[in-house]
């Protein structure tokens, strides 16, 4: 790469004049001192000086470039700085947002509100212990369907089915899968047990049943890339030992790939386990603990922030700084998680040389 | 190799339970019922759902009467009105709150006397809360609307604050001449249902839509919830709402029109409105539905208010008929009248109507 | 296909063998079961919505003037989510790919990672607390100066929740899909195709425009449309932030918005009941079909250039 980088810098070097290689930061300066002096005679807020000085910057060095190489390089130039400052855009609302989670949410975090509920709590802050405890539940019970119903499909696909028609299709429908709207997973689950069980019925299964059909389809995509990975030289090893085509799969695919698979699992818990939607409508809501997934309305992190935002009561400061500080809670829970699933497919990888 | 894995696959999974146990093995740390001062009999759950307008005040009932009896554990999922009488009428609850009273027509009143087999359901008024005209007119502090005025500004007959409509009640006020900014609930809700019911029946025409839990009108701010409405009030300038009083108390709040009188949001007037309304005689015995009367003259009455109801059967299985004896006797006891207020700033309920919703629940027996 | 190489060379089949194959065969079709379930389920809960008497759909007629707004609504927020989007995706995709050091380069790709991340309830709290009320001011700059374009009739909202604040969240919210499918195709661009534009004098974004976008023109136009398939079903953050009366208008920064499908059934179903109910879980089965035409779409145009991509 950094070769390719440099390459088109010395063959214009030997030919045309460059900008010296400061020019950016020169631009830079000007532009910034421009607009921070504009800025402040009229009168402008941080946003709007930053606003005028990078147009300032990409116009300016835009004309500067022109007249000193040539038309392509300007456009170089001005294409090269476009694509930094779409990188800057992309990070303005994340640091905004995490900035706005944390100062808002972490003078929540304190023992009462990781162990207390909202049970027989009033015009005072309780805990979230019952949402911590529903989101870990729900979130197990659709671990616990879509891991072996993926793991099992994602063999299919690369073990038995290979390309026929069962397997084509659903490798697609897999993908398309992929882009089902949460809120339409709620609306199974619901439609689903108002038919088995009785009209309105919302419990803790219901949320497994809706995150696991969100969650289905990652865990196919990621193993079956995992599968695919094994080399073949193991498995015609095995077969060639007269182990039975199931025990190689067992034996020697599942282990070697092991590593990316839980990986991707852990990936695919930290997608769902912020899912709001289908819980809203599936689970309900309660303020007290509920360990019953089969019986009864079980509250949920995501559940808790946006009922506690919206529905804070009489004294809204009190539920509506709570919601931020579940949402912090959540935020770490889904970044753990995350890294969780980078150190797990650490150590969970093959040791070579055994 | 093959144990190796299954336990590989199994790790997470365990992790993840271990964790939950380990935090489920402590217990919430207010839920350890160590109520050693009650020397209650009653022991089990009840469970009740529907109206979320309700909530604050069945949570000071729950944490009231679970004080009182500590084996016993109340559950209300605040999922609205309409899921409420639905699982209800569905058995899937023991008695249910709703905005409104149980709709004939619709066929809820045949459908709850199949779930009390056979029997018609009992419903007596447990909460009244007033819903104030809420606006955020800098240099206003004192706005008086009458239900006409009201009708046309919310369906955008009178455009400006200046309109002369507004400025004929309001002597002496310097109105300005900003746009009005109407705002209504994007959700489904009782307060909305009875706001257009009041708007329907006291602005003598100038407001032409059926009472609704969806507002009628396709245009204007609309914001989700009682906190959604009170916070596009709060920073819309030039805007108009109406939201539950008690959750409405750092805003502006209209007096409205009541015979020749304007009359501000208050609890007390709600429960003299309430007072002054008839129940609906229609109904059969131990159906304690009011008709609320939304153009009383009666002085100091504020009849744009939401009148809530718990629905209940009389009859229950021996294990359940005490619990929900006890627990509706307390919500529509005196004591439990005023925590309610505390807690929601609700009316408690006009001592006459109190009487009768006692009689009515205290009838509840055994199978 | 590795896979094929597999098939060829396996051993004979024993008792064992056959139950576990069809034991992931099984697995295999639950999917396709679980998929056409979701579409039975939503009908059959739905049907009752389609012989709906007028008064019963929140003032509408009929179910399909019930569901027209919202489907409008839908694809309006998704698309000014796309329309902001897939430029500043692509500007990412290939600052990651092609303009920054590779240790950079990865730490960006973490970063954007930690987007995708980021529940969307929180995106609605961050929307409703903090980007509506920045956007206020230029919503009246614009309604003030360029009002006389129908997207900024106005008047300009007082509190900044708007579809185009809708659009934007939206936008945010699709950043990552669309730039990690992009820059996984942008890293994929034949590195002779690369060096010969290089070698014959061309400046990067040269080398860019005539190797690496044409390259990856259908990849692009795929992750554009899971993204904006995304985009139709995302639901919390549209519920919190827009202020929606469920109009049908292209006026983007007033306060009388369209509505969207998700979010209608997020704001009215714990209070609906009946008809109104199957109503919504109707209008959930239209956003299903909407959401699964676009998805396979972009899928088939992926899979019709697959073959050309891999090695």
């Amino acid at each position: 790469m950094t070769s390719l980088q440099t390459a088109p810098d010395t063959i214009a070097q030997a030919r045309v004049r460059r900008l010296p290689r400061f020019a950016p930061a020169i631009a830079g300066a000007v532009a910034l001192a421009a607009g921070t002096l504009l800025g402040i005679s009229l009168g402008w807020n941080v946003a709007g000086i930053v606003v005028v000085a990078v147009l300032l910057y990409l116009v300016g060095l835009n004309i500067w470039s022109r007249l000193v190489e040539n038309a392509r390089a300007a456009t170089d130039r001005m294409m090269t700085s476009l694509i930094w400052v779409a990188l800057g855009l992309a990070f303005i609302p994340l640091v905004s947002l995490l900035y706005k989670v944390i100062t808002k949410g972490a003078p929540q975090l304190n023992g009462r509100f990781l162990t207390w509920t909202m049970r027989n709590v009033i015009g005072e802050p309780g805990g979230i212990y019952h949402a911590i405890i529903g989101t870990l539940l729900i979130t197990l019970a659709a671990t616990v369907i879509s891991v072996p119903v993926g793991l099992l499909s994602a063999i299919y696909l690369v073990e038995y089915g290979g390309e026929s028609r069962m397997a084509r299709w659903i490798r697609f429908l897999v993908d398309v899968m992929t882009g089902i709207p949460s809120i339409v997973a709620g609306l199974f689950a619901y439609a689903l047990f108002a038919i088995v069980v009785g009209p309105g019925t919302q419990f803790g299964i219901g949320g497994g049943v809706a995150l696991s059909l969100l969650m289905i389809p990652i865990v196919v995509r990621s193993t079956e890339e995992m599968l695919k990975l094994v080399p073949n030289d193991l498995r015609e090893a095995s077969y060639a030992l007269g182990v039975p085509k199931w025990k190689t799969i067992v034996r020697v695919v599942l282990p070697t790939a092991m590593a990316g698979i839980i990986t991707g699992v852990t990936l695919a818990i930290a997608r769902v386990i912020g899912e709001t939607a289908p819980l809203l409508i599936i689970c309900g809501n309660t303020d007290s603990s509920n360990f019953n997934l089969f019986g009864g309305q079980m509250a949920s992190l995501p559940v808790f922030i946006y009922s506690s935002y919206t529905q804070p009561g009489r004294n809204p400061e009190i539920l509506q700084n709570m919601a931020w500080g579940g949402a912090l809670v959540l935020i770490i829970i889904v970044m753990a998680l995350n890294l969780i699933a980078r150190i797990a497919g650490r150590i969970f990888a093959p040791k070579t040389g055994h | 190799m093959n144990r190796t894995a299954l336990r590989r696959v199994a790790a997470p999974g365990i992790a993840a339970l271990a964790l939950g146990l380990a935090v489920s093995a402590c217990g919430a740390s207010n839920e350890n019922g160590g109520g050693s001062s009650s020397d209650s009999k009653l022991s089990g759950t009840l469970k009740g759902a529907g109206s979320s307008a309700q909530e604050a005040a069945m949570d000071a009932w729950r944490a009231g009467f679970q004080t009182d009896n500590s084996k016993v554990t109340v559950n209300y999922d605040p999922a609205g009105s309409g899921a409420g009488v639905e699982q209800f009428n569905a058995g899937a609850i023991d008695f249910a709150g709703s905005d409104s009273a149980l709709d004939a027509e619709k066929g809820e009143v045949d459908a709850a006397k199949q779930r009390c087999g056979g029997v018609n359901a009992l419903e007596v008024p447990n909460y009244v809360s007033p819903i104030a005209v809420v606006y955020n007119l800098q240099g206003v502090d004192k706005l008086q609307l009458s239900p006409a005025t009201l009708g046309k500004i919310f369906s955008g007959e009178i455009k400006k604050w200046n309109d002369p409509a507004i400025a004929a009640e309001n002597d002496g006020v310097t109105l300005p001449g900003d746009a009005i900014a109407p705002v209504h609930r994007s959700d489904e809700s009782g307060t909305t249902k009875n706001f257009t019911d009041y708007l329907e029946k006291a602005s003598g025409g100038s407001w032409k839509f059926p009472a609704d839990k969806v507002w009628p009108i396709k245009s204007g701010e609309a914001a989700a919830q009682t906190s959604g409405m009170v916070a596009a009030v709060k920073a819309g300038k030039g805007s108009i709402g109406y939201a539950d009083e008690s959750q409405a108390t750092d805003l502006q709040q209209a007096s409205i029109k009541v015979g020749d009188a304007y009359v501000a949001p208050s609890a007390e007037g709600a429960a003299k409105a309430l007072e002054a309304s008839p129940v609906d005689d229609s109904r059969t015995e131990g159906d304690l539905a009011v008709k609320v009367d939304r153009t009383t003259t009666e002085p100091g009455a504020y009849p744009l208010m939401l009148t809530s109801y718990v629905i209940a059967c009389p009859t229950y299985d021996a294990a359940k008929a005490d619990l929900v004896k006890g627990f509706l006797s307390y919500v529509v006891s005196t004591d439990g009248q005023s925590k309610a207020a505390d807690n929601a700033g609700s009316a408690p309920l006009p001592s006459s109507l109190q009487q009768k919703a006692a009689e009515i629940i205290d009838g509840i027996k055994a199978k | 296909m590795t896979t094929a190489s597999v098939r060829t060379t396996s051993p004979k089949r024993r008792l064992g063998d056959v139950v576990f194959a069809n034991l992931t065969r099984t697995a295999g079709a639950l999917i396709l079961v679980s998929l056409a379930g979701v579409a039975i389920f939503l009908t059959s809960e739905g049907l009752p919505a389609f012989g709906a008497k007028a008064g019963e759909l929140q003032g509408h007629d009929n179910f399909l003037a019930y569901v027209a707004p919202l489907v409008f609504g839908t694809i309006l927020a998704a698309v000014i989510a796309l329309v902001i989007a897939t430029p500043l995706a692509l500007g990412v995709a290939l600052a990651v790919s092609h303009y920054a050091p590779r240790r950079i380069a990865t730490a960006i790709g973490y970063v954007i990672d930690l987007l995708a991340a980021v529940p969307s309830v929180v995106y609605g709290l961050w929307g409703i607390g903090f980007l509506g009320p920045k956007l206020i001011p230029i919503y009246q700059w614009l309604d003030e100066h360029l009002g006389f374009i129908p997207l900024f009739k106005g008047p300009a909202s007082p509190t900044g929740r708007t579809i185009f604040t809708v659009g934007i969240v939206l936008a945010i919210m699709v950043l990552p899909i669309i730039t990690a499918i992009t820059r996984e195709i942008f890293s994929q661009t034949p590195r002779l195709n690369e060096e010969a534009a290089l070698a014959l004098g061309a400046t990067r974004w040269e080398m860019v425009r005539l190797s690496v976008l044409p390259y990856g023109r259908s990849g692009i136009v795929s992750a554009a449309m899971l993204g904006l398939g995304r985009a139709l079903g995302e639901t919390m953050a549209v519920a919190l932030v827009l202020s929606a009366s469920g109009v049908v208008t292209f006026n983007l920064i007033s306060s009388t918005n369209p509505s969207t499908i998700a979010a209608n059934i997020a704001l009215s179903f714990p209070d609906s009941t009946g008809v109104a109910r199957n109503a919504l879980v109707a209008s959930g089965l239209v956003l299903f079909v909407i959401t699964f035409i676009v998805n396979f779409a972009a899928r088939a145009v992926v899979a019709r250039y697959e073959p050309g991509r891999k090695k």
